[in-house]
Parts: structure tokens; C-alpha cells; sequence
């Protein structure tokens, strides 16, 4: 780390607004973290008497409990609030809901939300620190993260690396998160999928829009794929799961044309046998569980890098 | 109220009468003087030295919110802002609640239109309820006072009701204005580009607007009536609209100011206050409106003034409402292409008064002698910064807040009477 450097991020909105120097203090700090989820006793006073609320107005499983399990472990105290969105458009708005929450004196908000900008929105009428865990189809900066450690971890580095990410382009905030954040750091992103699933303009964001499975997965370091959708809003996007996987899936024939020690990964949850033959996915280049487990390290970290303890 | 006045030393510019001069306008009784016509004794002055003075400027296309959401704006405080902005006239779209769809609700805009500070113009729905079903009654809202047919706000999805309100409406001689969008693609929040991909945000592709633009002009060549096309975004409108020209068809069509303006870059930070249907477009597609406005393709310039209170926009970008306030901004925006040389003085009347007030058949757009003496004084070069302080209309939902602009009006007169100063 550069002399000098101290992290000055109050709230995690997206990768963008972070720099390699931030990317690097946040994953090394994580790393340092990951020993307390090995002790007999997982527990570290650190945020003793702080107060996390987890604000998801989208079902969520393995992000909320990543992050409220990273916040006890660090002996916060967590709320979960599951609200719809729907009660935003009629009875009490975002801005409402947060203030409402400010006025309780939180030390840090979690935020889901359908909404692209929802939190950039919340994190202007609230006092606490706000951090985005997904908004949208914009950003989910934790998954990124979490995917940048578990790579660092198998890799020793994150430059130079070719990654494949294989999907739903459009629709995914961890590619979008991941897109920035690999990049930034060094790496090239080659994006693969139906011309349905690919938003205009990636490749301004740095990524390389591939035209075939071959070409994305050909030599890669990461295979990542993410979940499928077959219809979204009366959208059609795919004409049947079957044929995706067909034409798209990763299977063994066509892992093995990225380079042999390639990692594979999933955000999760898997449909399997779709993005991925089950055999890949429970194959021993299979990553996907380690993801989780850095996923409470790097939120750790987060929580305890926004309370400004650098 | 003094409706007879002495306008000294300004430079008149009158296109429809090919006058660009500087010399004294005189004004009796409320109407343009004759130049042999007798002059009173002791006619007050205004002093124009270095504006321009400019047949009052028409906005042919604004939403004043009444009936039905006073609380956003209301037909009085939508025309002072008019006033304000150096508009004597504006075009009221009538997607209201109720709909502008019947002769009586015709009647009630133009009974608090009585009131307003400058001339309110109804436009008729096309349909029954904006519903896009049943044609409105044309001919009884043309006898109440409405000047064209539009469902803006929501595009005619089915083509023969669309050509239907065409052929009928010629009849009548009433403009058909085309919101042109296909909805199966604008389900979105923004242009659809680098910019949506960025911000996570729907897109909404600028194929969306042109090919309703092109179903348009070809059920209006067709038929041989003409259409109107609102708030052009796009190249490819600006293109489909300047090759119907050259083969006769009878298309005209406006661009807003914002889509010289501003493009979708700006809705980095997910400002709701850039959020409008249709959206902020490329780089490219602002170019294309700038030469369209130019070349004579783009005939008008009009706000889409569309106030919407906080409720509606200080939330999600996805949940706010679709629109900005354009009245106090449209005159100073444009000046700014003027100095960009883009379009020159004249050219900028002809699209703030002369082409509006032609498409739509207005007694107005000239300072011909006998004519309502409906006038803008316009300083080029006196500078503003528009802050929420200064904002007229009752809402505030704009981008431009905080922008330093140069030109604006610094009168309005309404059939002699002034409506808006900031002369000393």
C-alpha cells in the first residue's frame, strides 16, 4: 500500500466510485478478517454498540445473512427490515422510510432495492453509511468484491487474468460490479451470451463482447456464469431454458477449453443444469462455495472500513 | 390598464413582414399602429434600446395541469410563467382530469383562461379518455375554442384511429399532433445506450419514436392530411421528417429545448429532474435536432412544460414522473444556439412565434399592422442564474436550476398590456 493512503469512502454505492488503492485495502483487510470465521469463538468487539439495519426491498437469502452474520461476528447489532416495494408507491416512500430510520440513529444502512439509484437516493437523506447490496441491474459492489478475493486467493493476483463471464448481461449488477472492478484491477472481462442478454455499450465499460463460447472461454482464468432468466416483464428473452443451456451452458467439454487450472464461478444461486452442468458445479475447479465464504470476510470489512477504522 | 405605447429604438424583428430594423413600434389601443395612423398625445415610452422586439413568442405545447392537479400548476400560474418566460400564448395539451375530450371541459380551461396573463390555447383529445378507442368529438371542441387534436402524453396505438383522426380532423381544419412512441419498446427510463448500461437503468431505443414517426407521416401521406410531430429526440425522426418534407408531404414538427440541450449523460446521478418521454438522447442525436432546426426540417420549438411537485420526483428514478418545467428556460436555451450560430436571430422567431402560430392557424406570430399587440422584448445578452428563488411556475422540476444563462425577456406584452417586466 502506497504510503500516505487512507480509505475515505462513508458509503459503498458501486465499484465505479472505488479505486484499485480502495479495491486492495478493502480485499486485504478482508483477508485479515477471514481468521475470525475459523476461531472456535467467532466473535470481535470491534463494532460493540454500533447499529446495523439491513433495508432489503428484495428477497434476498445468501446477501442478507452474509451481511448480518458479518456484522455479529463483529458484534454489531442488526435489525432486518423486509419491505416491498410496492409501499413506495403508495404509503411511505424511500426518502420517508429513511429518514425515519436516520432518526433512530443507525451507524450503517444495508440496502436492496429493485430501483437502480435507490441508494445513491437514500444515502442523500440519511446520516448514517449506506451500503449497496445490489440495486437493480446497476451495481452490487459486495459480490464484486467477494469475487476479486476468491480469485486474488486462488490466483496470487488479479492482474492479467482473462475473465468469462457467461449470461444475462443485461440484467446482472454483479456483471456490471464485476465488469468495473476486474478492470480496474488489471484483468479483462470477455462477456458471451444471447444478443437478447447483452446490453448496448458494455463494451465502453471495458468489456469484450464476444461471438462465441469459444471465444469467451478460450484459455480463461474465471469461468463465471450467472442465472438465467427465461422472461422478464412480458420481455421475451429466450425461447426455453433447454436451448440456453444447449447453445450457452458450461459443461465439462466446454470448460476444458479455458486454461486447465480455471476457476468456476456462480453469484448463486444456480440453476443447475442450466447455466451450469451439475457436474461443473460440483466439479473441482468449483469456487462457488469459497465465494460465500469470502463474502462474510469482505462484508466484515466493509462495515468496518465505513465506521472510518483504517 | 395602458394598452398604447411608444416601444423606442428596438430592433424589430418580424419575418412574416421581412423586417429586421431598428426603429420605434408604436402601439394604440391594444393593436399594432399603422404607419399613417394618428398618433395620440403623450403616448408613454418604453425605452428598447439593444433588445430585440419580436411578435410574442408561442409555446404550442404545454401541460398547465388544470383541471385536476392544481397542486402541480394551474391554468393562472402556468401562464405567468409563460409570461415570465416571454411567451404571450400557450398551446395547453389535454391530458387533464378530466380529459380535455368534450366542448365543456374546452369550456372551463378557456373560463380561467379569462383570467390567465397570457393567451390560452385548448387542445382536444383525439380519443375518448386518451383511451385510444373512440374518436372525441372534433367539431364540438373546435366550436368551444380548441385549436388542434393530440392524446400526447400517451401515443395512438391503433393506426386506423389514427387515420381515422387524421382524415376527420382535416375536415374540421384542425392539426393532429403525433405524440409518436411505440409503447412495446418504451418501457424503459431512459435512452437506451452506454449511459443506461452505466446507471442500470431500462432503456428506452430511439427506434421507438421513429417508427411511430414514419407510421405517421405515411397515414398523413396517404390521406393528404397533415401531422404535426411533438417533441422530436432522435436522428432518425429528424431524417424520416426531412425526406416527407421534400416529397410534399404535410408533416411539420417541434423539438424541446432540453434535446438541444442536454443528452443522456446527464442523468449520471440519477437525477429525476432528467427524467422525460421521450428521453434525453446521444451526443449524435442532439446534433442532428441542432441541423434540424437549422435546415428548416424542425418548424417549431416548443417546452413540453410539464410540472410535477415533489411527490412525483423526489423518489426512484424509476418511479418519478416523466417531465420538466420548460417555460422560463426555452428562450434563454435558445438564444444560446444563436450565439452558437446554429440558427441566427430570425431564424429563432420564426420557431418561438411565426411557425407555431401558422401551424395551428393563431392570430398571431407577426406585428402586422392592426394585430393584437401581443410583444416580447428580448435582451440577448442580460445575464441570469436561474435558482429556485426566481422559478415562477408552482413547480421546480428542472435541470437547468443553477445554470447560468444569457438572453432573456425583459417584457411581455399581451394585447398592449404589459404582463412581464424587468425593465426599470
Amino acid at each position: 500500500m502506497a504510503t500516505g493512503y487512507f480509505f475515505s469512502h462513508r458509503h459503498i454505492l458501486g465499484i465505479e466510485q472505488l479505486s484499485p488503492e480502495d479495491i486492495s485495502y478493502i480485499l486485504t483487510t478482508a483477508d485479515s478478517f477471514k481468521e475470525i470465521s475459523a476461531r472456535p469463538i467467532k466473535k470481535v468487539p470491534t463494532l460493540r454498540g454500533h447499529t446495523i439495519i439491513n433495508l432489503f426491498f428484495e428477497p434476498s437469502t445468501r446477501t442478507r445473512l452474509s451481511f448480518e452474520v458479518a456484522a455479529k461476528r463483529m458484534s454489531a447489532d442488526t435489525f432486518n427490515i423486509s419491505a416491498s416495494t410496492s409501499s413506495t408507491t403508495k404509503g411511505e416512500t424511500l426518502i420517508d422510510t429513511g429518514r425515519n430510520i436516520s432518526a433512530m440513529h443507525p451507524d450503517i444502512i444495508i440496502i436492496r432495492h429493485s430501483c437502480s439509484g435507490a441508494p445513491h437516493l437514500l444515502s442523500r437523506h440519511v446520516n448514517a453509511s449506506v451500503i449497496n447490496a445490489g440495486d437493480g441491474a446497476h451495481e452490487h459492489p459486495s459480490q464484486c468484491l467477494l469475487d476479486l478475493l476468491t480469485v486474488k486467493e486462488h490466483r496470487g493476483t488479479l492482474s492479467g487474468l482473462k475473465i468469462a463471464i457467461i449470461g444475462d448481461i443485461s440484467h446482472s449488477r454483479v456483471a456490471h460490479s464485476d465488469i468495473l472492478g476486474f478492470t480496474k484491477m488489471g484483468s479483462k472481462v470477455y462477456v458471451y451470451g444471447p444478443s437478447t442478454l447483452i446490453p448496448r455499450g458494455i463494451d465502453q465499460l471495458g468489456a469484450v463482447v464476444c461471438t462465441s463460447l469459444e471465444q469467451a472461454v478460450g484459455d480463461a482464468d474465471v469461468v463465471m456464469t450467472l442465472r438465467i432468466q427465461k422472461e422478464r416483464q412480458n420481455d421475451p428473452l429466450l425461447p426455453s431454458l433447454r436451448e440456453y443451456s444447449r447453445q450457452f451452458g458450461i459443461s465439462r467439454e466446454v470448460l476444458a477449453l479455458a486454461r486447465p487450472d480455471a476457476l468456476v464461478m456462480h453469484p448463486g444461486p444456480v440453476n443447475r443444469g442450466v447455466e451450469l452442468s451439475p457436474d461443473v458445479a460440483d466439479g473441482p475447479q468449483s469456487v462457488i462455495l469459497d465465494q460465500v465464504t469470502n463474502g462474510v470476510a469482505v462484508r466484515m470489512a466493509l462495515l468496518y472500513l465505513v465506521m472510518g477504522n483504517t | 390598464m395602458n394598452t398604447t405605447w411608444r416601444i423606442k429604438n428596438g430592433r424589430i424583428i418580424d419575418p412574416v413582414n421581412h423586417t429586421d430594423q431598428i426603429r420605434d413600434l408604436l402601439i394604440i389601443d391594444g393593436r399594432i399602429a399603422a404607419p399613417d395612423q394618428a398618433v395620440p398625445q403623450d403616448v408613454p415610452e418604453i425605452d428598447a434600446s439593444g433588445c430585440w422586439v419580436v411578435p410574442g413568442l408561442i409555446d404550442m405545447h404545454v401541460h398547465l395541469r388544470e383541471p385536476g392537479e392544481e397542486y402541480k400548476e394551474d391554468i393562472l400560474s402556468g401562464a405567468r410563467a409563460a409570461a415570465a418566460g416571454g411567451f404571450t400564448g400557450v398551446v395547453c395539451m389535454p391530458n387533464t382530469r378530466p380529459v380535455n375530450d368534450c366542448k365543456a371541459v374546452t369550456a372551463l380551461i378557456l373560463t380561467q383562461a379569462a383570467q390567465a396573463a397570457v393567451r390560452v390555447y385548448p387542445v382536444g383529445a383525439i380519443s375518448k379518455g386518451l383511451e385510444g378507442h373512440q374518436l372525441a368529438e372534433f367539431g364540438e371542441m373546435q366550436a368551444a375554442g380548441i385549436v388542434a387534436v393530440s392524446d400526447d402524453g400517451r401515443p395512438v396505438r391503433d393506426s386506423q384511429l389514427m387515420r381515422r383522426a387524421l382524415e376527420y380532423a382535416n375536415d374540421f381544419g384542425l392539426t393532429v399532433i403525433s405524440h409518436s412512441e411505440e409503447e412495446a419498446l418504451s418501457s424503459g427510463v431512459m435512452n437506451e445506450g452506454v449511459m443506461s448500461t452505466r446507471l442500470g437503468l431500462k432503456g428506452i431505443p430511439t427506434a421507438a419514436e421513429s417508427i411511430m414517426v414514419y407510421r405517421d407521416i405515411s397515414l398523413a401521406e396517404f390521406t393528404g392530411t397533415k401531422v404535426h410531430i411533438a417533441h422530436v429526440s432522435t436522428a432518425m425522426s429528424t431524417e424520416l421528417i426531412r425526406s416527407a418534407k421534400a416529397r410534399g408531404v404535410r408533416v411539420t414538427a417541434e423539438t424541446a429545448p432540453h434535446y438541444f440541450t442536454l443528452t443522456d449523460e446527464a442523468v449520471a446521478g440519477y437525477d429525476t429532474n432528467t427524467k422525460m418521454n421521450p428521453p434525453l438522447r446521444s451526443a449524435a442525436d442532439r446534433e442532428a435536432i441542432k441541423l434540424a432546426l437549422a435546415d428548416g426540417t424542425l418548424d417549431v420549438i416548443a417546452t413540453d412544460h410539464a410540472p410535477h411537485s415533489i411527490l412525483e420526483k423526489e423518489t426512484e428514478f424509476d418511479a418519478a414522473a416523466n417531465g420538466i418545467i420548460g417555460l422560463e428556460t426555452a428562450l434563454p436555451l435558445t438564444l444560446a444556439l444563436v450565439r452558437e450560430r446554429v440558427i441566427d436571430e430570425k431564424r429563432l422567431v420564426e420557431l418561438l412565434t411565426v411557425n407555431p402560430a401558422a401551424i395551428l392557424g393563431l392570430p398571431a406570430g407577426t406585428l402586422n399592422a392592426g394585430a393584437a399587440a401581443d410583444v416580447t422584448l428580448i435582451d440577448p445578452n442580460r445575464e441570469f442564474i436561474y435558482t429556485e428563488e426566481q422559478v415562477v411556475s408552482k413547480s421546480r422540476n428542472t435541470p437547468f436550476l443553477g445554470w447560468r444563462m444569457q438572453g432573456r425577456a425583459v417584457l411581455t406584452m399581451v394585447g398592449g398590456a404589459i404582463r412581464h417586466t424587468l425593465l426599470a
